[in-house]
């Protein structure tokens, strides 16, 4: 490529980015959701019994947040109220078709798997007078009665559903990362290595948002964080944080050792636009801070409180580096105008529709749902019938 | 999804079209030529001379009418573009004629005009009038000691043949006539703009006024009536062809036979029928 004074983008670049953080936030709660289900799931299927005291709050949390994946989208849609076109006259060949069924098929099963796990307190919460008893009435779906044989029943079903959401998580997520892998027109997203890199960012945030999210809870209840568990849950992050950043810096090191043709704007991308939010917040602050972190913290020489302080600040450096990696994808990939000589500049809207003080509105409902769900169902009780 | 499935402006789209003879078109009439063919081999060998014509038709009737092309008996209009940047003279007539043609918004664009310059010291300099001026007075002058080459090349929707836009669109509202022309249901698109992604060339935007996706149509509501594109019409200097390049006698048939001819980014393996004479390497 011969050097080039001045930069040059196609007009129709010269608005903006067509996907706004709306988009970011969309795959950022889908992979707390997938996230979420796995730590259930490891509980469930795989017998990681260390983790029953949060198996129930994870599936809560994978449901609070999958309840409101959609809104994003919703948001970002520049005709919302022909939203459900994408169910009703959905085009097979566009990756973004199956979105409608996959997410149904997944919100229904997290809420199904969810009111198995909790009916046995659901039976009995029903079983008064009053308006707080006709909720669980509602929640019992009119079956007030379990037998032993029901309980056994139930057991297998959340051990199918179980099963059965671990590849609708896989699919539900990696599906994400397919919408952006699939686009051959951008350098910065066209990589078979999209869906794995989403689904492993995705199971990463989600253990992080739950070790956040346990620590709290337990001051909050005044209760002593269980030693065992989040140990288990540290040394999974740490795992699975390996396992992303290695893919993420792969497919980065394969463009750099290629040096392809769109190169030399993909390395300015990386060192010039994304300069802090992927070299610094995503690579040092939120992966190799954490890295070292979890590793002094899920050894078992180290003492509980540390692990907890260890867990909570790491937690949170993975769950900034997710979203640092959402943004460097999504917007990072929009960044690079398609005429590939010059950089789309994009200016964070605060107000508006798809701006960032609704995206953060958006993004605070999950957990007022889980609060309520932590109110109205005893999600920290440890279930012992489970297994 | 057929065309002829399509709310909007389709037409023409399932019409029969007149055509000339020897258009092999249909499956039926390939098969008949087949059958034609085995017969009149007895009768010499003649016939066989035909048959890798016979083929190259055959390929050139895919790679024009697609898959679900209907049936008709002879050629059916397939619709192209050439530009010949080597006439243009940037004069921006053809983007004001296609935002007055076309309501398009301040800002937001269906064609314009990109000058690419060369400058001895090898740097090569592109920019584009976005002002919606008369000719190119926006543009900073250049200085003819220091330049080796400039040219124009005006941009548009490539129509391509194999459409990544359409491909993605996840409701079907990107489809594409029978002539072969992309265009956008605005009654159906529900804004999502990822064709606005998945297009190479930057041609898609979200319309700031109906908020739907939007793009050129090569003016469909003009060329359904024989009429060309308001920017072919409009270039003082015939740097833009239109025309049916099924029909072998249109002029943009003769200028694709007779001219060498490039694309935009083919690496992608679109296949654009917007055509070009005079790109370099640096086009994109
Ligand atoms: S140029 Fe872009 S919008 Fe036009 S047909 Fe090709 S991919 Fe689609
Ligand atoms: S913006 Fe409209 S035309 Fe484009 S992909 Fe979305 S629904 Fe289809």
């Amino acid at each position: 490529m011969m050097p080039h004074a001045g930069e040059f983008i196609f007009p129709n670049d010269m608005n903006g980015v067509a996907w706004t953080v709306m988009i970011v936030l969309y795959p950022y709660i889908t992979g707390l959701v997938a996230g979420a289900f796995v730590v259930a799931a490891l509980y469930h299927v795989f017998g990681r019994k260390e983790l029953a005291p949060v198996a129930r709050f994870a599936l809560a949390m994978s449901f609070s947040f999958c309840a409101f994946a959609t809104l994003p989208l919703l948001l970002h849609l520049h005709q919302p109220q022909r939203a459900f076109f994408i169910m009703f006259m959905p085009n097979f060949t566009s990756a973004m078709a199956g979105f409608g069924f996959i997410y149904s098929f997944y919100l229904t099963l997290l809420a199904v798997e969810i009111l198995l796990v909790f009916r046995s307190d659901i039976v009995e919460m029903a079983q008064g007078k009053g308006v707080r008893s006709l909720l669980y009435k509602v929640l019992s779906l009119g079956v007030l009665r379990e037998t032993a044989k029901s309980k056994q029943i139930d057991a297998k079903w959340i051990h199918a559903l179980s099963i059965v959401g671990i590849p609708g998580a896989c699919i539900l997520h990696g599906y994400v990362g397919f919408i952006f892998g699939g686009i051959k027109a951008n350098p910065w997203w066209s990589t078979a290595l999209m869906p794995v890199i989403f689904l492993s960012s995705a199971i990463v945030s989600g253990i992080a948002m739950l070790i956040v999210l346990y620590v709290l809870f337990s001051k909050l209840r005044g209760v002593r964080v269980d030693d065992e568990c989040l140990r288990s849950m540290m040394k999974t992050l740490w795992l699975f944080l390996i396992l992303a950043v290695t893919l993420e810096s792969l497919e980065l090191l394969n463009m750099a050792y290629e040096e392809g043709a769109e190169w030399h704007m993909l390395s300015r991308l990386v060192t010039e636009k994304l300069r802090f939010s992927f070299l610094y917040v995503q690579l040092i602050i939120g992966s190799s801070i954490p890295f070292v972190l979890l590793l002094i913290g899920w050894m078992k020489k180290t003492s509980p409180r540390i692990r907890v302080t260890l867990g909570t600040i790491s937690g949170l450096l993975v769950l900034v580096q997710v979203l640092a990696m959402r943004f460097n994808v999504v917007i990072g990939g929009q960044m690079l105008s398609k005429s590939f000589r010059g950089f789309v500049d994009y200016i964070p809207e605060w107000q508006g529709r798809e701006g960032i003080l609704v995206a953060m509105g958006v993004f605070t409902l999950p957990f007022i749902l889980l609060a309520a769900v932590s109110q109205i169902l005893p999600v920290w009780k440890i279930d012992a019938h489970d297994h | 999804m057929s065309c002829c499935d399509k709310k909007g402006p389709k037409d023409a789209c399932c019409e029969t079209q007149t055509q000339p003879k020897g258009f092999m078109d249909t499956a039926e009439s390939r098969r008949e030529f087949i059958w034609d063919a085995v017969k009149n081999f007895t009768f010499g060998a003649m016939t066989l001379t035909a048959i890798p014509l016979f083929i190259e038709k055959a390929d050139a009737e895919e790679v024009h009418t697609g898959k679900d092309g209907k049936e008709v008996k002879g050629h059916t209009v397939l619709f192209g573009y050439l530009v010949d940047t080597t006439k243009c003279i940037g004069c921006g007539g053809c983007m004001l004629a296609c935002k007055k043609e076309n309501d398009v918004p301040d800002g937001q664009f269906r064609t314009w005009v990109e000058r690419y310059v060369y400058y001895k010291d090898g740097s090569v300099h592109v920019d584009v009038n976005t002002k919606g001026t008369f000719a190119f007075t926006e543009l900073p002058p250049l200085d003819a000691k220091e330049v080796d080459k400039a040219f124009f090349v005006p941009k548009l929707c490539n129509h391509c043949v194999d459409t990544p836009c359409i491909q993605v669109c996840p409701v079907g509202a990107s489809y594409k006539t029978k002539e072969g022309v992309v265009l956008v249901d605005y009654e159906q698109c529900i804004g999502c703009a990822y064709c606005v992604q998945a297009c190479p060339f930057g041609t898609r935007f979200i319309n700031t006024k109906t908020q739907t996706a939007d793009k050129c149509t090569w003016c469909y509501h003009r060329i359904e009536h024989g009429e060309k594109p308001a920017c072919v019409d409009v270039c003082p200097t015939g740097t833009r062809t239109f025309g049916d390049i099924n029909d072998p006698e249109s002029e943009i048939s003769k200028a694709l036979a007779t001219n060498r001819i490039d694309v935009l980014k083919s690496y992608l393996g679109t296949r654009p029928k917007t055509r070009y004479i005079g790109l370099t390497a640096e086009v994109v």
